[in-house]
């Protein structure tokens, strides 16, 4: 069956050229990077390569880049493994908007004693960044907040979050895995001491990620063990996937000023087309601040698992904020946070585009997806003459 | 991604009986947007009291437009006695099961068949509305609600409850509250079924046949005649209940239900487990 890919916030297709340059690491040259001889010692230099690539991609210096399994684990080293360090519980500032791999983390520690603050956010998605200002007290010991939002790809101005943080002398964490690849991102220019990013979310496969950490910010590993990533996380490196991960990183600088706008283009043709075809839509999120790729709107009165199934039908691909496709039984915290109202917040549908996306793509999507809304209309009690 | 049977699938993708009737003899709404999912039913009934039509609107996820799907699907020619029969757990049956997840979907479906009967026997005026204390607040689910899925589904944990009614699901506050009321029950039903099987071991035979023959009085005709039938006691050998149909019953292509889910049902609840009920033919 055809396949329309919309869902590229959840993942992303691994790159033909990522997957190019792993295969050797699969069959020949499976060494491992630590050992004495030749034979295992000569894949370092594919690491170190790696490690440039990404670091590249971001600006930063290739030994502040530490390679991890996931976004999760580069979130959860970097929030744990700088408190770690101190000595007893003190105060956290997040976002009540956050991806659970952040704030998971902080209500965890929030049981642990730590306090915890969740900045709140308006219609748009955006925090207020006086809120932030007067919440960091002295017994702040970290702020960490997203750089792009995955269900809205709302955009937080994340250069004046981290100022703000910085002139308060406090730590500033962001999870970038939503921004990186798909924005210029520049640790050289935004003075955040540790980001997240993810190599799923930008061409390389899943179970690879990388925590960027500013020379001088303590940390206390995650991860005990072996000496690799110098000393920062144990275990032996996943080579081919860290080799996949340098490519993805790669791809993504030299295309991303023709992504951006080829992406948001598209991404606009198909906000316009649902907004043209469908009745009783709103699009959620801060249209001004947003990723070139992503788009999210509210059908009024249906609901969201039911667009999804109706789309899975055709092969169109993409993923909703509503209560019965989270597992859980309210609908995503993200929507509920921006105030929009439960008519609207259990019809969200998240349409993320990638550069495999093409305009056919879109114009099948605006051919069917009127017809899907109208048909579950017409079951739908709350509209009489759908 | 939900792991539905193809009869979900079926009753998703192509929808039976939705839509509105003229001037319905009985309509149920139960359940919210806020909630995430809702519930029109409503039905006609024909001269000889069955069901002729009924149709739905819901607003809800795969397995709520299936579920309220099949429920029009098996109240078709059905008296309003043995529509109320239904419970959530045969909606669930027919679909060929729901994820756990799902099962309030089914529950929404009784739920709405219960408030339509209401309002049919109330001459169209009864609106549904929560009886006794409501435990969760996040969804409305009162504890007479809690108590009934977790006698008709024999639930014993908070999570099983949650999964039925959604009730606990929200803020999570209600969960002790959920716990202590699942106590409660599955205690109730242990000495309930104590009493039950205590009660059957004493009898003696002349008590027994007396016991059948006031359920069968009591509990059966009346269900029975308001169908045009009867039913005549005939023999009891040992646990052998033998019976025959008269009037309407008699060659009613249904009697072999009646048989199993009515007599054979209540006389088991009524006097003893280990009956079995057998026609004359």
């Amino acid at each position: 069956m055809k396949v329309v890919y919309l869902d590229n916030n959840a993942t992303t297709q691994i790159a033909p050229e990522v997957n190019e340059a792993m295969r050797p690491f699969l069959e020949t040259l499976w060494g491992n990077p630590s050992s004495m001889h030749t034979f295992g010692g000569q894949v370092k230099k594919y690491i170190d390569r790696a490690r440039e690539q990404v670091a590249e991609l971001i600006g930063a210096h290739p030994d502040e880049i530490i390679f991890t399994s996931c976004g999760s684990e580069s979130n959860n080293t970097a929030i744990k493994g700088y408190l770690a360090a101190t000595d007893e519980p003190g105060h956290i500032i997040t976002s009540c908007v956050e991806h659970p791999a952040v704030l998971s983390v902080c209500r965890h520690l929030h049981q642990h004693g730590w306090e915890l603050t969740e900045l709140r956010v308006d219609g748009r998605g955006q925090i207020d960044l006086d809120e932030l200002r007067s919440s960091i007290s002295e017994k702040t010991a970290m702020v960490t907040t997203m750089w792009a939002n995955n269900e809205t790809g709302v955009i937080f101005p994340i250069d004046r979050i981290a100022q703000i943080v910085k002139s308060s002398g406090k730590i500033f964490h962001t999870d970038a895995v939503q921004a990186v690849g798909k924005l210029p991102v520049d640790v050289g220019k935004v003075p955040v001491d540790m980001l997240t990013l993810s190599g799923h979310k930008l061409h390389a496969p899943k179970g690879i990620g990388a925590l960027y950490v500013r020379r001088g910010t303590p940390l206390t590993p995650l991860i005990h063990g072996g000496h690799q990533e110098r000393g920062k996380r144990a275990g032996t490196e996943n080579v081919p996937y860290i080799v996949g991960l340098g490519v993805a990183c790669d791809l993504a600088r030299r295309h991303m000023q023709k992504e951006i706008s080829e992406l948001s283009r598209l991404r606009d043709k198909l906000e316009q087309g649902i907004l043209s075809s469908c009745p009783d839509v709103r699009v959620n999120g801060d249209r001004k601040h947003r990723l070139p790729n992503t788009l999210n709107v509210s059908f009024e009165f249906v609901e969201g698992e039911a667009i999804l199934l109706l789309l899975n039908e055709l092969g169109i691909c993409a993923s909703s904020g509503s209560a019965c496709t989270s597992g859980s039984l309210e609908p995503s915290h993200v929507i509920r946070a921006m105030g929009i109202p439960f008519t609207a917040a259990h019809g969200s549908i998240r349409f993320s585009l990638s550069r495999y996306n093409t305009e056919q793509d879109i114009d099948y999507t605006l051919q069917r997806l009127p017809g899907i809304i109208k048909r579950l209309r017409e079951i739908s009690p709350y509209i009489s003459n759908p | 991604m939900w792991d539905y049977t193809d009869k979900v699938k079926d009753h998703f993708l192509h929808p039976r009986n939705v839509g509105e009737i003229e001037n319905p003899d009985g309509v149920g709404e139960v359940g919210s947007m806020a909630c995430g999912d809702a519930l029109k039913l409503m039905f006609k009934l024909d001269h000889q009291g069955r069901i002729t039509d009924v149709k739905f609107k819901t607003f809800g996820c795969a397995s709520a437009i299936a579920s309220a799907s099949a429920l029009t699907e098996m109240l078709k020619g059905k008296t309003i006695q043995e529509a109320e029969k239904i419970t959530n757990r045969d909606i669930a049956e027919y679909l060929g099961g729901l994820p756990d997840q799902k099962m309030h979907c089914s529950v929404l479906g009784r739920e709405a068949l219960e408030a339509a009967i209401e309002n049919y026997r109330t001459g169209g005026t009864a609106k549904h509305k929560l009886e006794g204390r409501v435990v969760c607040k996040c969804f409305g689910v009162t504890e007479n609600e809690i108590e009934r899925v977790i006698r008709e589904n024999n639930l014993h944990t908070v999570e099983e409850v949650t999964n039925y009614t959604k009730a606990g699901g929200g803020c999570g506050s209600c969960r002790d509250d959920i716990a202590a009321i699942i106590g409660r029950v599955r205690q109730e039903m242990a000495a309930e079924e104590a009493t039950a099987t205590g009660a059957a071991k004493k009898m003696t035979n002349i008590q027994k046949i007396k016991l059948i023959e006031e359920t069968i009085e009591k509990e059966i005709r009346p269900a029975l005649r308001m169908d045009g039938g009867d039913i005549e006691l005939i023999d009891v050998d040992g646990n052998r209940v033998i019976v025959a149909f008269r009037g309407m019953c008699a060659g009613c292509p249904v009697s072999a239900f009646t048989m199993k889910d009515v007599v054979e049902a209540r006389l088991r609840q009524f006097v003893s487990e280990d009956l079995i009920v057998e026609e004359l033919r």
